[in-house]
């Protein structure tokens, strides 16, 4: 099963593509020579494919996630989009600078969502990369500008005004560090959006389709429910800068994945997200129809969840679940403020 | 003028006692190489008198600052970081926040308090850069956020003194919940009509400017304070050339439109007290 994909293939793929190599040839060979019979070797070879396959793939380090969630093949989220809705409208620009292609978004039908027997429109909005190298450096690799933020809060605001659901994929390396980015507000935009998806009044779904890196992602990550993909990673900084800053090397990537806790099921024990979306073994990439039927599915089940809510309700629960985020211990008497705590200066 | 007030000595609680300034205690200023005695510049709120520097403060220095005759009550000082990752790099998580504990005397890296001032009622937070570098973690996150939730309760303005390197990679994505933890609790502050002041100190990055440091009705900064989302060494890298004079400074985010003002420290309660009086009804002074 030889795939487009050979050219990118990770290191830890490689012992499996080599087998499903030699499985090939000896098909081949099968199918050429009608006198030999290899059928029982075949279903032997197919055997410890499907062994060597699971046990890759049950075992995966949190590095070896984070180089899927990268993979140049997996999909974006405008094959998400393709995929999922119908008639999608990209709507473009921030109505002050101008219009950043690392975030796009628009309106669509999405496919599955029933309420009152139809499907629901939609307000899709996403960080987007490139495919090739003319259209990297032109979604600048999935790393926004302040205008990027600011066309997503546009349109959000649209979505309320209209009263449609919101839905989010997160995909980004990281907000984009340019001077230019700090000029126009990179950290007042993200800041607004923080503030004002808190406040929105529709449902809100979140998906972490790739990478999730920092304030950058959590700027249009804020929602009622966050869904994260089998193999996509999300937290506060990328292993290669934490590396960089903590151990002061570029050398401790793999060591920072792991002190990170940056994976799917990390992040469920801690109550960051609220639901895995199962992956295709080998990764979305390998079968990005598998990938988006199961991102479809969980999100349409959350709008249809979500819809049933009052604002009110929907605003308060938000409210309440990024409350209840963050680990820390109260010692002595955690009730009162006053008494023994009591700091009196005069 | 309350900010050359001198606090009597021997009152106060706290184990680190910086206004009991010992004499012959002489500081260089890290801007004008002058040879100040630390007792003058506590007299004028830490700015160097001769330049106009301003050298870093903690929390509890400006609540002394900025509170009615320095009297405040502090919350929340029974929270404590845990190691929720169980996090190594060079040295473990758990071992970095002993030894802050330790060395700087406080719990975390921000510290929140309710008093008067101007005779307003107000619900303060202020940050610490001493704490591994002002980073903000799951209890910083929760000492702001408390700090508003009292502020939205008693109905009463919110001000918050910022001084970070941004979210705390040791707590990894509970760290950066904590901007969206924090920022969601300021829509109800504003639903109340309540004002907020946000006060950018130097230095004010990442995480903390791109959540509650920036969301301010009032967005004030001290002098020269390096305010920004992206570090300079980052952006340097990123953009292969040297940085502008006055790159991400204070000057440089009122120019482009981020700042409602830049206040001189030591006229800070003054700019509040102001601020305050034209926003409240007279009557609730
Ligand atoms: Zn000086």
């Amino acid at each position: 099963m030889a795939t487009s994909s050979d050219r990118y293939l990770l290191d830890f793929e490689k012992p499996l593509v080599e087998l499903e190599q030699r499985l090939d040839e000896m098909r081949a060979l099968d199918a050429r020579d009608p006198e030999t019979d290899l059928s029982a070797q075949i279903a032997s070879l197919e055997e410890r494919v499907e062994e060597l396959r699971a046990s890759i793939y049950r075992n995966l380090t949190r590095w070896q996630r984070v180089q899927i969630a990268r993979h140049p093949l997996r999909p974006y989220t405008l094959d998400y989009i393709d995929a999922l809705t119908d008639g999608f409208v990209e709507l473009h620009g921030d109505r002050t600078a101008g219009d950043d292609p690392a975030i796009v978004g628009g309106l669509a039908t999405f496919k599955g969502s029933r309420y009152d027997g139809q499907d629901q429109t939609v307000m899709v909005i996403g960080h987007q990369k490139g495919r090739d190298v003319a259209s990297r450096k032109h979604r600048r690799f999935g790393m926004p500008n302040p205008e990027g933020y600011r066309k997503a809060l546009r349109l959000m605001k649209m979505a309320a005004k209209f009263g449609k659901p919101v839905v989010t994929l997160l995909d980004t390396p990281g907000a984009y560090p340019g001077l230019e980015a700090e000029e126009r507000g990179q950290a007042e935009a993200i800041a607004r959006n923080l503030f004002e998806m808190a406040r929105l009044p529709v449902p809100i779904v979140v998906v972490v389709i790739g990478e999730g890196a920092s304030g950058g992602a959590l700027g249009i990550g804020v929602g009622d429910r966050i869904l994260m993909l089998e193999n996509a990673w999300y937290s506060v900084i990328s292993p290669e800068s934490c590396s960089s800053i903590l151990w002061r090397s570029w050398d401790y990537k793999e060591e920072a994945a792991r002190a990170l806790k940056l994976t799917a099921s990390d992040l469920i024990q801690h109550h960051v997200i609220d639901e895995i979306v199962p992956e295709p073994i080998g990764g979305a990439h390998r079968d990005p129809a598998t990938a988006f039927r199961n991102v479809g599915r969980a999100v349409a089940r959350a709008l249809n969840e979500l819809v049933r809510l009052s604002p009110p309700e929907l605003l308060d629960a938000r409210l309440a679940k990024f409350d209840r985020m963050g680990a820390y211990q109260v010692t002595g008497d955690g009730a009162t403020q006053g008494g023994a705590n009591v700091r009196v200066n005069l | 003028m309350s900010w050359f007030k001198r606090k009597k000595a021997g009152i106060l609680t706290d184990r680190r006692d910086q206004n009991d300034v010992p004499e012959g205690q002489w500081i260089k200023c890290p801007e004008c190489n002058e040879i100040l005695n630390r007792r003058v510049l506590v007299d004028h709120a830490m700015v160097c008198p001769l330049c106009g520097h301003h050298n870093t403060m903690s929390s509890r220095e400006y609540f002394d600052l900025l509170f009615d005759d320095g009297v405040y009550q502090v919350y929340d000082e029974n929270l404590y970081a845990l190691d929720p990752l169980d996090f190594t790099d060079r040295k473990p998580y758990a071992a970095r926040l002993t030894e802050a504990q330790r060395k700087t005397g406080l719990n975390d890296a921000a510290r929140a308090a309710m008093g008067t001032i101007g005779g307003h009622r107000i619900s303060v937070a202020a940050m610490d850069f001493s704490f591994i570098g002002g980073s903000m973690g799951s209890v910083v996150g929760e000492i702001i956020t408390r700090a508003i939730k009292r502020a939205v309760a008693e109905q009463v303005p919110l001000l918050v003194i910022s001084q970070s390197g941004g979210a705390r990679m040791m707590e990894g994505a509970l760290s950066l919940m904590q901007m969206a933890k924090t920022s969601a609790n300021l829509t109800r502050l504003d639903a109340l009509g309540l004002p907020y002041i946000s006060l950018m100190t130097h230095p004010t990055t990442g995480g903390v400017t791109a959540s509650f440091a920036m969301l301010g009705d009032f967005n004030l900064a001290e002098p020269n304070a390096l305010i920004g989302f992206a570090g300079p060494r980052v952006i340097r890298e990123t953009i292969g050339q040297d940085l502008p004079p006055g790159f991400q400074r204070a000057e440089f985010l009122q120019d482009h439109g981020f700042l409602d003002a830049i206040v001189d420290r030591r006229s800070l309660r003054e700019t509040i007290i102001h601020l305050l009086d034209l926003v409240l009804e007279p009557a609730r002074r």
